[in-house]
């Protein structure tokens, strides 16, 4: 196991799978000469060339429309959006024609693409750098969506979503770069659609997804020590979405909280909400909880910014409040 | 790199040419204060339009104070030039309750309603279309305005900087784009930016003028954009003018070009400072002496430094003001929202 940086584990990740496989090709703005605004792919074009790892001009339609050409022909490219906000440049591409090509084709042209994108809050970048956006494209028939919470989450689910056969949109969270973690050495595959068990307790369950589950365990601990035991899944992956550990966890427990960054209206929370609510009714003990950023645009001031997303005292509070 | 052309005789009355020349030196003085600031950790983000200061004020003052203004990154400037208050333009910086905007946006997105001139927008390009529309509205009520919309030679490669200038051309919309060609768009040169032999070239495409000129020279830069502007005015449409001028600095403050760029061409560049060209010029026609140079130097810092301790003292925006704003009105769904955030300990503070 070698420690590595949640930024480092993006580098790596696309490193393994394009030493493994010379279709895999990587595209995006300001990712090989800087290697990446964020330092997330540092070293690549070094190691790839310049024909493998390419800058490209400002055009976010071009990257991921040509992404997808260079898919349905026979490579399998990597396009990174450099902050998930830029979606709304790249929608109808993503939207219209990415998540809907194999199907209007009858599943004669595949679509093996990754867009990897910088998502959430924790730079006080403000209403159009530094929203959570996963829930719009989750809205989507015909994309997987995958936002790992630790460096080799990071590895692992990438090298997945490069393997996978159909475009996956890959949320990596800003707000999470800088952390550190093991990740397994030589290579590393997880699977997509999996979400994981980080803490078992016994009177709640608390579902998170990227950076929220860092403040998901920390809330865990505080609750602890006044007599609340909560249980912490890592959905990891909205599409698709790993509905038994959903479920059997939440059957534990009786009580269900989620924890997400993105607006309260129609956000991943409302939809895991439904689904528990239908199935697992009689096992709940009491009112299933979404803990959100509110239906406001993120601001960008550090105070308003740390109100507008959960934070632990928020997660504990309401747990606290609620669990009795 | 060009020689200045020569200028027997000022083309510009004196005080345009020495409100021109006082306020690049303003900025100049600002955007290296706040760069300080950012290093110091008392910013969070600056993005400096050093370098710049030519093609951003020089072009500025070509508008009235009634024309629109839709800035690209670095025009936030151009706001003081056209009478906002520093105070207010800083807490923008700052993010506190002093600012107009209640510290939604990220830094260096200042905007007010009060100078005409709204926020860039994040997003590279989308300001153009916007502008467009604006400048199709002012036809359509009938009244004289004028939109200046700005852009970096990157937004080039966006669809928005496409789709409007084929608008504006098609509707002739009092338009004038004005492009701040300075080599980069963080890390891409913008010879890997377009395979065009110009910016200015491309406005051909869409049916109108493009014209290039040197955009660290201050007189040549409002000469190009004043042409423009009253050519619109009268209706005769678009302009594309391409201010060629550089980028001295990093991109942002979380931009370090030693990773991609090459130092010795910035040098080059610094021998063709805008401020060291108008100064040049000014002297030349004997209406700027040293002492007077030292005496604006020494007066805007001191005009800097007091508007940052005075923006500095303002308190965060209230926890309260994230729901202003999102509609007209608050619903009463977003008011339960509201008390129930509230009602939750404010985040850094421990709960009980
Ligand atoms: C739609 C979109 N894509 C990418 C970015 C990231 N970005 C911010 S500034 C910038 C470069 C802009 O270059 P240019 O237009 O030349 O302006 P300059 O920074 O040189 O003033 C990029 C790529 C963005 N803000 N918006
Ligand atoms: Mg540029």
């Amino acid at each position: 196991m070698a420690e590595l940086t949640y930024r480092e584990a993006v580098a790596a990740g696309i490193a393994q799978e394009m030493e493994r496989d010379e279709r895999v090709v990587f595209l995006g703005e300001d990712v090989a000469a800087a290697g990446g605004v964020f330092k997330t792919t540092v070293g690549l074009l070094e190691k790839f060339g310049p024909c493998r790892v390419r800058d490209t001009p400002i055009s976010e339609q071009a990257i991921v429309g040509a992404a997808m050409g260079a898919a349905m022909t026979g490579l399998r490219p990597i396009a990174e959006i450099m902050f998930s906000d830029f979606f709304g440049v790249s929608w109808d591409m993503i939207a219209n024609e990415i998540a809907k090509a194999r199907y209007m084709c009858a599943g004669q042209l595949a679509l093996p693409l990754v867009i990897r994108t910088a998502n959430g809050s924790g730079s006080r970048f403000g209403a159009q750098h530094s929203q959570s956006v996963e829930n719009w494209v989750m809205a989507v028939p015909g994309l997987k969506v995958v936002a790992p919470s630790n460096p080799a989450d990071v590895k692992g689910l990438l090298a997945a979503a490069v393997r996978d056969p159909d475009p996956v949109i890959f949320f990596e969270h800003k707000g999470l770069y800088a952390t550190k973690g093991e990740v397994p050495d030589g290579e590393h595959v997880d699977r997509l659609g999996t979400a994981k068990v980080l803490r078992q307790g016994s009177d709640v369950t608390i579902v998170a997804l990227a950076a929220m589950v860092p403040r998901a365990l920390q809330a865990a601990q505080r609750l602890e020590k006044e007599g609340i035991s909560a249980t912490v899944v890592d959905l990891r992956s909205l599409v698709p979405l790993d509905t038994k550990t959903l479920l059997v966890e939440t059957k534990k427990t009786g009580r269900l909280y989620t924890v997400e960054e993105n607006p309260r209206l129609c956000g991943w929370g409302a939809e895991i909400a439904s689904i528990v609510a239908e199935e697992a009714f009689y096992d709940l003990d009491g009112p299933i909880v979404r803990i959100t950023t509110p239906h406001v645009p993120l601001p960008a001031a550090d105070e308003l910014e740390d109100n507008t997303v959960p934070t632990v005292e928020r997660i504990v509070e309401t747990v606290r409040r609620t669990a009795g | 790199m060009q020689p200045l052309h020569k200028l027997e005789t000022p083309p510009l009355p004196r005080e345009i040419l020495l409100r021109i020349y006082r306020e690049m030196v303003r900025l100049r003085t600002l955007d290296e204060r706040m760069m300080t600031l950012q290093r110091q950790g008392r910013v969070g983000f600056y993005g400096a339009c050093t370098g710049q200061e030519a093609a951003t004020l020089a072009s500025a003052i070509a508008l009235e104070k009634s024309d629109w203004i839709f800035p690209a990154l670095r025009e936030g400037g151009a706001m003081l030039l056209r009478g906002f208050p520093l105070v207010p333009y800083l807490c923008q910086i700052f993010g506190n309750a002093g600012d107009e905007t209640k510290g939604r946006q990220m830094p260096s997105h200042m905007a007010s309603k009060s100078v005409h001139q709204v926020s860039w927008s994040s997003c590279i390009g989308t300001q153009l279309p916007q502008a467009v529309g604006a400048a199709m509205a002012a036809k359509i009520k009938g009244d004289r305005t004028v939109v200046a919309a700005y852009l970096g030679d990157g937004a080039t490669s966006e669809g928005d900087f496409h789709v409007a200038l084929n608008f504006a051309g098609v509707f002739k919309a009092p338009v004038v784009f004005i492009c701040q060609n300075n080599h980069w768009a963080i890390s891409v040169p913008s010879s890997k930016q377009t395979a065009s032999e110009s910016i200015a070239i491309k406005a051909q495409a869409y049916g109108f003028g493009g014209v290039k000129v040197d955009g660290n020279d201050a007189v040549a830069v409002h000469a190009a954009v004043k042409q423009a502007v009253d050519k619109a005015r009268s209706g005769g449409g678009p302009t594309l003018v391409e201010c060629e001028t550089y980028r001295i600095g990093a991109h942002s403050s979380s931009d370090d070009p030693t990773r991609y760029r090459d130092e010795r061409e910035v040098e080059q560049w610094r021998k063709r400072d805008p401020l060291d060209l108008l100064r040049g010029r000014l002297q030349s026609w004997g209406i700027w002496s040293a002492r007077e140079e030292d005496e604006l130097r020494a007066k805007v810092l001191e005009e800097v430094n007091a508007a940052i301790a005075e923006a500095e003292k303002k308190p965060e925006p209230p926890r309260e003001s994230l729901f202003e704003d999102v509609y007209s009105v608050l619903p009463w769904s977003l008011r339960e929202q509201r008390e129930e955030l509230l009602a939750s300990p404010p985040a850094g503070k421990t709960s009980q």
